[in-house]
């Protein structure tokens, strides 16, 4: 009874983990399955093939990742360079339409996708842009770039602004003080508005479906393979288990600064 | 950078922050090489001045001279001033070195090792160049601050309240090493607190500021003996402050305070105004038995009833009643405890003080302006 008590909270959390992580579980089994039908959850014969050949299954899956992989990469560097910029301009300075920008900013976040998509489209073909990776890209930035800006403007929120003074006091100009102090100081924060933007950028479906045009991207693959039979594909499996190990070396890198820290 | 140098004067500076009127108008020269002090209650201007020598904020109006050169529009990395911010603001992604070197690098100096390792060594810090500064005590981030600071070789080095966060007695033994090393390095140092006892141990000179405005600018003892306001008055130590109203003039000024004939050097009074404040420092006060008459050589003289009597240490402090004066007249007296007391509460007792430790002061003044504890209530 007692031991209980102590650990309730221990067993409840860990019950709610494993609830969510089920569906990762079963993708994962799966995926050392080789079924004798699409539309079945049987598990008929253990394999290693989709691991060995993962492009093989499906002809198409693999230049959707790529896609996606391409899209994620770009949209991530332009929305953290564009959102990191934009964070300390709204910090640090005064200037004609601050509250609007902060206001449109978050406009993105608090819209529904299906709104913010079609919107765009409507854009792209009333500019008679040609819908496809680049609207895409627009896109994805475009969402992307909120979260950043939010990310990196909490950072700096936290961060005392007589450090920069103090640089600038030192002899330091505006680029030198951005450079040593500002920069190194949000670290954290970019890299984790990068992480979340990749994160977002790779797993959209619904923006990216109205301004796709042609392209595919691997979410869109996956949904169409979904319509057709269970999508059975090692990606999935191997983008959590990536998911993971990043986890869990940031966990490590932590502690490790931690300790450092504390010695 | 390096021709620019000499005395600092601010010239009709003024600061607004839109209605308010952060800083009034004023005008200091600030000799190269002294220690100077600009004391004064938070709100009243004086780190916004500071802020405005360092290039951190934009004056108003006015210049900023050191020497012949107007700095007032300098960025703060092309003047030749160092800030001690009061929260330190070291570095802390850089290691101790790191932020002591950050002035030499970026200023492009050739030899950065050997100075900053000279320099942590004469701090006695090297065993700590490569650590952190959250690694360190306050103290040490309050020496890493001075150093970082004072390795430029400024003109004028300013501190902006550098003992806020350290314990009274850290506080104590960084005060005298302060006036030490400005002794030794003659760079002007300018120095802002709210610490009365703080600016009068170390500065030279000390500018009392109020609202915006230079109150009285002088050495800590011709601020102290000599106040020309009621707010130096009170926000220097104590001060009884009495009605009194000028009968005749001549070498000493007679005052009539309640009936009672009060002796006032004429250079000590600081208006041509009938109505005065009488005020005299609650240590300059002798105090005995009514019978006792050893005193009566002084010159100012009272008699009344002890209210209070408390034993604080290095003294103990009277409150004294004198009949026909307001409530809130009642004397401060502080006596040293050389003897034992032979004054009690409730004795009759007579108070007497030396006519030139007397100073009277224009009544048309707030008698409580600048008194700390008056203010608080």
């Amino acid at each position: 009874m007692n031991w209980i008590r102590k650990n309730i909270i221990m067993i409840v959390g860990l019950l709610v983990l494993f609830y969510m992580f089920i569906p990762v579980f079963v993708v994962i089994a799966l995926s050392f399955n080789e079924p004798k039908s699409r539309l079945t959850y049987t598990f008929d014969k253990f394999t290693f093939d989709n691991w060995l050949h993962p492009c093989s299954g499906a002809e198409a899956m693999c230049p959707a990742v790529m896609v996606s992989l391409k899209i994620g990469l770009i949209s991530t560097i332009g929305a953290t360079i564009l959102g990191t910029l934009m964070a300390y301009a709204l910090m640090r300075y005064r200037f004609r339409g601050k509250g609007v920008a902060n206001l449109l900013l978050f406009l993105p976040m608090a819209s529904p996708e299906v709104v913010l998509g079609s919107s765009l489209l409507t854009l792209f073909v009333s500019a008679s842009f040609p819908l496809g990776f680049w609207t895409i890209l627009i896109a994805h930035i475009m969402f992307c770039l909120s979260f950043v800006v939010v990310t990196v403007k909490a950072r700096l929120a936290g961060m005392d602004p007589r450090l920069e003074q103090a640089a600038m006091d030192l002899y330091a100009n505006e680029w030198q003080t951005f450079r040593r102090i500002t920069l190194p100081l949000l670290a954290p924060g970019i890299a984790s508005a990068a992480l979340l933007s990749f994160s977002l950028s790779f797993d959209d479906f619904i923006v990216t479906n109205f301004n796709s045009g042609s392209t595919v991207t691997f979410p869109m693959f996956v949904w169409g393979s979904a319509q057709r039979g269970i999508p059975v594909n090692v990606i999935g499996s191997a983008v959590f288990l990536i998911a993971l190990a990043i986890v869990v070396l940031g966990q490590i890198i932590g502690a490790r600064k931690r300790k450092a820290l504390a010695a | 950078m390096d021709q620019i140098a000499g005395d600092l004067r601010l010239v009709s500076f003024r600061k607004e922050f839109g209605d308010f009127v952060a800083v009034d108008d004023i005008d200091i020269l600030i000799p190269k090489g002294s220690f100077f002090a600009l004391l004064g209650p938070s709100g009243c201007g004086k780190t916004t001045t500071l802020r405005m020598v360092a290039g951190l904020e934009l004056p108003t109006a006015g210049q900023i001279l050191i020497g012949d050169h107007d700095i007032a529009s300098l960025k703060p990395y092309n003047r030749p001033v160092n800030t001690v911010f009061q929260s330190y603001a070291l570095f802390p992604h850089l290691d101790i070195y790191e932020n002591v070197a950050f002035g030499l690098r970026r200023r492009g100096v050739k030899d950065v090792a050997t100075q900053v390792e000279a320099m942590l060594s004469l701090v006695e810090l090297d065993a700590f160049a490569r650590r952190k500064p959250s690694q360190l005590s306050g103290g040490q981030q309050q020496r890493v601050a001075l150093t970082r600071a004072l390795i430029n070789r400024p003109e004028v080095l300013l501190l902006d309240e550098p003992l806020g966060a350290l314990d009274l007695k850290l506080r104590r033994q960084m005060q005298l090493e302060l006036k030490r090393i400005q002794t030794e390095v003659g760079i002007t140092f300018v120095h802002v607190t709210h610490d009365q006892e703080e600016a009068m141990t170390m500065a030279d000179t000390i500018a009392v500021m109020n609202q915006g405005k230079v109150e009285q600018l002088g050495s800590p003892m011709d601020l102290y003996e000599n106040p020309k306001t009621t707010f130096v008055a009170n926000f220097l130590g104590q001060s009884n402050l009495l009605t009194g109203e000028v009968m005749d003039r001549g070498d000493f000024v007679g005052v009539k305070v309640w009936g009672n004939h009060i002796k006032i050097p004429a250079s000590r009074v600081a208006t041509t105004n009938a109505k005065v404040w009488v005020g005299v420092r609650p240590e300059k006060i002798y105090i005995s038995a009514e019978s006792n008459h050893a005193h009566d050589h002084l010159g100012n003289q009272l008699i009344g009833t002890v209210l209070e009597r408390s034993y604080i240490g290095v003294s103990t402090q009277f409150i004294v009643e004198i009949p026909g004066f307001l409530d809130d007249e009642k004397i401060m007296v502080f006596e040293q405890n050389v003897d034992a007391s032979e004054v009690k509460a409730g004795d009759r007792v007579r108070i007497s003080w030396d006519p030139s430790h007397t100073f009277a002061l224009d009544a048309k003044q707030d008698a409580y302006a600048g008194d700390v504890l008056a203010e608080a209530e």
